[in-house]
C-alpha cells in the first residue's frame, strides 16, 4: 500500500501566531487515521490545508506521490479530496439527488438535468456502502444522521479517494455513531483512505488504524490505534510539560459559599447536558473542574451567570450563602457578589471599541462609587484605572483614549481580571479557561491573582481543560463526565498527588473519558 | 502619548463625509455643465438665495430644524443597530396628533401649556408608532426594516383614512386650524429674524434635544450601556445589560425626536395637518443621519447642508431642474457609505 496523502515539514501561520509548526505526517492508503488534539491544538488548521482552504506558509504536500499546492478546495477536490465538515454544507430547500449533483452536474450550463442518470449512481453508491438515503427527499426533512449520509455520498459521487472528517460524532446519537463506524470501515475495505478528526478518545480506539496526537500545532506522537491506550493519548493530548511555578500555600476553607444541588440542565430540544450534578465551594478554596468540553461545563457555567437559553429548562437548586442563583439576571447575580469570567472574554466580556478605562468599568457600572450626577465620576475611574493598570502589570499608555482592542490578548485579559477580582464585597470568583490564548508572562500573573484571591477568602469555581492548570491551583477536584461530576479529589488528596503530577493528570483523565 | 491607530481613525471619520460632499458636488457640476448651464452659476446664485437673504436663510433654517429631528430619529435607533426606516410614517402620526390635538384644546387655555401639550402628542404619537416595530423586533424578532417600511404605509392609510373621512374642513384637503395659542412662534415676530420666513422657535428645540442626545449618548450611563449593547449586544448581556429594553428606548426616542420634527411643521408653520406634508423629510433624515456618523452634534451640520440642498434647488428651479440637487444627495449618501467602507479596509491593511 502506497501513501495517500505526506506533509513534509508543514507551517502555516495567522500573523505571529503559529497554527501549525513543521508538521510531517504520512498517512497509509486504505487505512483510517485519526488527528486527535484539544480545541486550538491545530487540527482543523492542518485539515484545511489538505483540503486546500489555507495555504500553508511553509513546507510540502504531496498527494499519491505527486507534490501539489492546492489553492482552493476545488483543485482539492479535483485531486480526490473530499471532505465532510462539522456543520453540513447542504442546501435545505433542494433534493437529496440535487445536492449530491450540485456543483458536479455532468451537463451543460442549460441542458435540463440528467436526474434520472444520477440517481441511479447515487443508488448504486448507497447500496454498495450500506447509506440507505432516498434521492428524492427533500434534505431539510432528514435527520442529521441521514444528512450526513448525504454528505458522504456527495464525497463518492465526486470519487473522492481521500476523505476528510472533522468531528463527524459531535452530533450524532449513540445509534447514528456505531452506524457511521460501519460505514467507515467499509469504506476502508474498499481501499478509500479516511482522515478522522476528534477529540473523543474512545472512538478513536474503536475505529482507527493510525493515531497521531497534535498539541500546540505540533504532532506530538503518532501510534497504531491496537498498541495505544486512552491514559496514554490523554497524557499526550494534554501534555507532559513540567507544571508551572505557583506557589500555592495550604489554604483555610471556611464557609460553604456556592451549593449546587442535583442540578440539572435541559436544552429546549430536550437534550440532557447537566444531570444530577452536585458540588460544594467553601470561601478561601479553589475548585477545579476538569473535563473534556463538551461535557455539560458551558451549560454549568450559563445556569450560573443567569444566562440559560429561552426554553432550557433547568432543575435542582444551586445556592450561593443560601440565596438561590436560578432565574436571576447577570445584574442581580454580580450585585449579590460574584464575579465571572467567561471563555470567550473577546467576545463576551469586552467591548474591543471602547476605552480601557470603559472597558475596566464594564459590568461594574452600576457600582453607585463610579457615579456622578447621570453619568460617571472620571477622577475616580482615572484613579481606579491607573491602580488597576500597576497591579496588574497592563502595559497601555493612556486608559482613558486607548480602546482596548489595541491592547495585546493577554493584557486584554489582565484588564478583565482586574475588573472581576477587584468587585467590592466578592464571595465567588467563576472562571472558564483563565489562561486560554495567554501568552506565559501573562499566565503567572494570572495564576497568581486567582490564588490571591483564595487566599482573601474568595470561593473560586475554576473551569479549565488545561490538566496542569487544575492540578496546580485546586484545592478540590471535580471531574465532570456527560453532565455530572463523576469523581472528586478531596483537599489531602490533592495535596499528595501535586507531588507526582504526570500519574495524577494520568488519573484525572480516567475519571474524564 | 497617542501612539495608537485611534488618531488617525478620528481623522478619517472626519474626512469621509467632506470628501463625499465634494465629490457629490464635482459630479453635480459635470452634469450641469452637461445640461447646458455654468455650474458657477448656478451654485452662485444657489447660495446668494438662501445665506444672501433673511428670508432664503429662514428657509433653510425651518427646513433644517426638521431634518435634525429627523435625522436623529435614525441615529438613535442606529446606536443599537435597528435601522430606522420609519421616521416618515412616525412624523405624518406626530403631525396628525399635533395638528388635532391643536384644534381640538379650548381657546383659552395659555399658549405655553397649548404648545407643551401639543408637542407632547406630537411625540407620544411618534414614539408610540416606532415602539410598534420595536414591540414586534423584541417580542417575534420581526426585522425592523420591514416592520417600519410597513408601518409607513399603515401610517399613510391611517392618516389618509382620518382626514378624508373625518377631519377634513368642508372642500379642503387639511384639517381644521390649530388654536392660535399653540402656534410655535416665529423667528420673525418675536427676534425679527429671517423676515417672513416660516423658521420659528422649534430650531432651538431641536438644537437642544440634539445636544441633549449628545450628552446622554456618550457622558451618561444610560448611554454607555445602551452603546455597549449596540457594539456588542452578547458582551452586554454578559454585563447584565438588557438588550431588549434598550431596543424599545431607542425606537421609543427616535419616534419622538420624529414626531417633534413634525411639530415643526404644523405648530411652527401650517397650523394645521395636510395631506402629503411630511413631503418624505422622514427619508431625507436617513441620509442626514448616514452623512453625519449617526452621531447627534454632527446631525446638525449634515441638516444644515441638506436644507440647503432642498431649499437651493427650489430656487434655481427656473434654470435647472431641481432633480439634479436630488442627485447630489444620493451621490452624497452613496459615497458616504462607499469612502466608509474604504477607510475601513485600508485601516484593516
Amino acid at each position: 500500500m502506497g501513501v495517500a496523502v505526506r506533509l513534509s515539514d508543514i507551517s502555516k501561520k495567522f500573523g505571529s501566531f503559529s497554527a501549525n509548526s513543521n508538521i510531517s505526517l504520512a498517512v497509509d492508503e486504505g487505512t483510517i487515521h485519526a488527528l486527535v488534539g484539544e480545541n486550538g491544538a491545530g487540527k482543523s488548521t492542518l485539515t484545511k490545508i489538505i483540503y486546500g482552504m489555507h495555504q500553508p506558509t511553509s513546507g510540502e504536500m504531496q498527494i499519491k506521490g505527486k507534490t501539489v499546492r492546492f489553492t482552493s478546495p476545488r483543485e482539492a477536490i479535483k485531486a480526490g479530496i473530499g471532505m465532510v465538515h462539522q456543520h453540513f454544507m447542504l442546501v435545505p430547500e433542494l433534493s437529496v439527488a440535487e445536492n449530491i449533483i450540485l456543483g458536479n452536474e455532468q451537463c451543460g450550463l442549460f441542458r435540463p438535468l440528467p436526474m434520472k442518470k444520477c440517481s441511479a449512481l447515487i443508488l448504486k453508491d448507497a447500496d454498495a456502502y450500506g447509506l440507505a438515503v432516498d434521492p428524492e427527499a427533500l434534505v431539510a426533512s432528514l435527520s442529521i444522521g441521514e444528512q450526513q449520509r448525504v454528505e458522504i455520498l456527495k464525497l463518492l459521487f465526486r470519487h473522492a479517494a481521500i476523505m476528510i472528517f472533522d468531528e463527524p460524532t459531535a452530533v450524532l446519537t449513540p445509534a447514528e455513531t456505531e452506524r457511521l463506524f460501519a460505514t467507515l470501515r467499509s469504506l476502508r475495505d474498499k481501499g478509500k483512505t479516511i482522515i478522522l478528526i476528534t477529540h473523543k478518545l474512545d472512538e478513536v480506539l474503536a475505529v482507527a488504524d493510525t493515531v497521531s496526537v497534535m498539541r500546540k500545532g505540533e504532532i506530538v506522537g503518532t501510534m497504531p490505534a491496537s498498541t495505544a491506550t486512552k491514559s496514554e493519548l490523554a497524557q499526550l493530548m494534554v501534555g507532559r510539560s513540567i507544571l508551572l511555578r505557583v506557589t500555592n500555600p495550604l489554604p483555610s476553607p471556611g464557609d460553604i459559599i456556592l451549593s449546587i444541588n442535583h442540578l440539572g440542565f435541559c436544552r429546549a430540544n430536550s437534550e440532557e447536558r447537566v444531570h444530577d450534578l452536585s458540588l460544594n465551594i467553601r470561601a478561601g478554596e479553589i475548585y477545579g473542574i476538569a473535563g473534556v468540553e463538551g461535557n455539560g461545563q458551558s451549560e454549568l457555567l450559563q445556569v450560573l451567570w443567569g444566562l440559560a437559553p429561552a426554553g432550557s429548562v433547568i432543575s435542582g437548586e444551586a445556592l450561593l450563602k443560601g440565596k438561590s442563583l436560578i432565574g436571576k439576571k447577570p445584574a442581580d447575580i454580580a450585585f449579590m457578589g460574584v464575579s465571572h469570567i467567561p471563555e470567550d472574554r473577546l467576545r463576551h466580556a469586552v467591548i474591543g471599541d471602547y476605552t480601557v478605562s470603559e472597558n475596566l468599568l464594564f459590568g461594574r457600572h452600576r457600582e453607585h462609587s463610579f457615579h456622578q450626577g447621570i453619568g460617571f465620576n472620571t477622577h475616580a475611574l482615572d484613579r481606579y484605572a491607573e491602580s488597576m493598570i500597576s497591579d496588574y502589570a497592563i502595559s497601555c499608555s493612556s486608559p482613558a483614549h486607548q480602546p482596548l482592542s489595541t491592547l495585546s490578548g493577554g493584557n486584554q485579559q489582565k484588564v478583565v481580571l482586574a475588573r472581576e477580582l477587584n468587585r467590592p464585597a466578592i464571595s465567588l470568583l467563576i472562571l472558564a479557561q483563565p489562561t486560554r490564548g495567554v501568552d506565559i508572562g501573562a499566565i503567572e500573573t494570572i495564576h497568581n491573582k486567582i490564588i490571591e484571591a483564595r487566599t482573601s477568602g474568595v470561593a473560586v469555581l475554576l473551569v479549565s481543560s488545561e490538566l496542569e492548570e487544575i492540578i496546580a491551583l485546586s484545592t478540590r477536584i471535580g471531574c465532570i463526565y456527560k453532565g455530572s461530576i463523576r469523581h472528586e479529589f478531596t483537599l489531602e488528596e490533592v495535596v499528595h498527588k501535586r507531588e507526582a503530577p504526570h500519574a495524577f493528570q494520568k488519573e484525572i483523565g480516567l475519571h474524564i473519558t | 502619548m497617542n501612539n495608537y491607530p485611534a488618531m488617525s481613525r478620528k481623522s478619517v471619520r472626519f474626512l469621509i463625509p467632506i470628501l463625499s460632499i465634494l465629490t457629490a458636488f464635482a459630479v453635480s457640476a459635470l452634469i450641469i455643465f452637461t445640461a447646458g448651464r455654468d455650474p458657477v452659476m448656478i451654485f452662485q446664485k444657489m447660495f446668494r438665495a438662501t445665506f444672501g437673504s433673511s428670508y432664503g436663510a429662514g428657509q433653510v433654517v425651518f427646513r433644517m430644524t426638521t431634518l435634525v429631528l429627523a435625522g436623529l430619529a435614525v441615529a438613535i435607533p442606529f446606536k443599537v443597530r435597528l435601522f430606522n426606516i420609519g421616521a416618515e410614517g412616525q412624523l405624518q402620526m406626530g403631525a396628525f396628533a399635533a395638528a388635532m390635538t391643536g384644534a381640538m384644546l379650548p381657546a383659552c387655555i395659555p399658549s405655553s401649556a397649548a404648545i407643551f401639550l401639543c408637542i407632547m402628542s406630537a411625540m407620544m404619537a411618534g414614539a408610540c408608532w416606532a415602539l410598534v416595530a420595536g414591540v414586534l423586533k423584541v417580542r417575534f424578532g420581526v426585522n425592523e426594516v420591514i416592520a417600519t417600511i410597513m408601518l409607513n404605509f399603515i401610517a399613510q392609510g391611517i392618516t389618509g383614512y382620518l382626514l378624508t373621512y373625518h377631519f377634513a374642513l368642508p372642500s379642503t384637503v387639511h384639517t381644521a386650524p390649530i388654536i392660535a395659542s399653540a402656534i410655535i412662534p416665529a423667528f420673525d415676530t418675536v427676534t425679527g429674524w429671517f423676515a417672513k420666513s416660516p423658521a420659528n422657535l422649534s430650531t432651538l428645540l431641536a438644537a437642544g434635544v440634539a445636544l441633549l442626545f449628545q450628552i446622554i449618548l456618550f457622558k451618561s450611563r444610560f448611554g454607555y450601556e445602551m452603546r455597549a449593547a449596540g457594539l456588542q449586544p452578547e458582551a452586554a448581556r454578559y454585563g447584565g445589560i438588557n438588550a431588549g429594553m434598550h431596543t424599545l428606548i431607542a425606537m421609543a426616542v427616535g419616534g419622538a425626536a420624529a414626531g417633534l420634527g413634525a411639530a415643526n411643521i404644523v405648530l411652527g408653520y401650517k397650523h394645521y395637518y395636510e395631506a402629503g406634508m411630511t413631503g418624505g423629510v422622514g427619508f431625507a433624515g436617513i441620509a442626514v443621519a448616514l452623512l453625519a456618523g449617526a452621531h447627534p452634534l454632527w446631525i446638525m451640520l449634515s441638516a444644515l447642508f441638506f436644507g440647503v440642498l432642498e431649499y437651493g434647488g427650489l430656487t434655481v428651479n427656473a434654470y435647472i431642474p431641481k432633480d439634479i440637487f436630488m442627485i447630489i444627495e444620493a451621490i452624497t449618501i452613496i459615497l458616504v457609505i462607499a469612502f466608509s467602507a474604504l477607510g475601513r479596509r485600508l485601516q484593516q491593511q
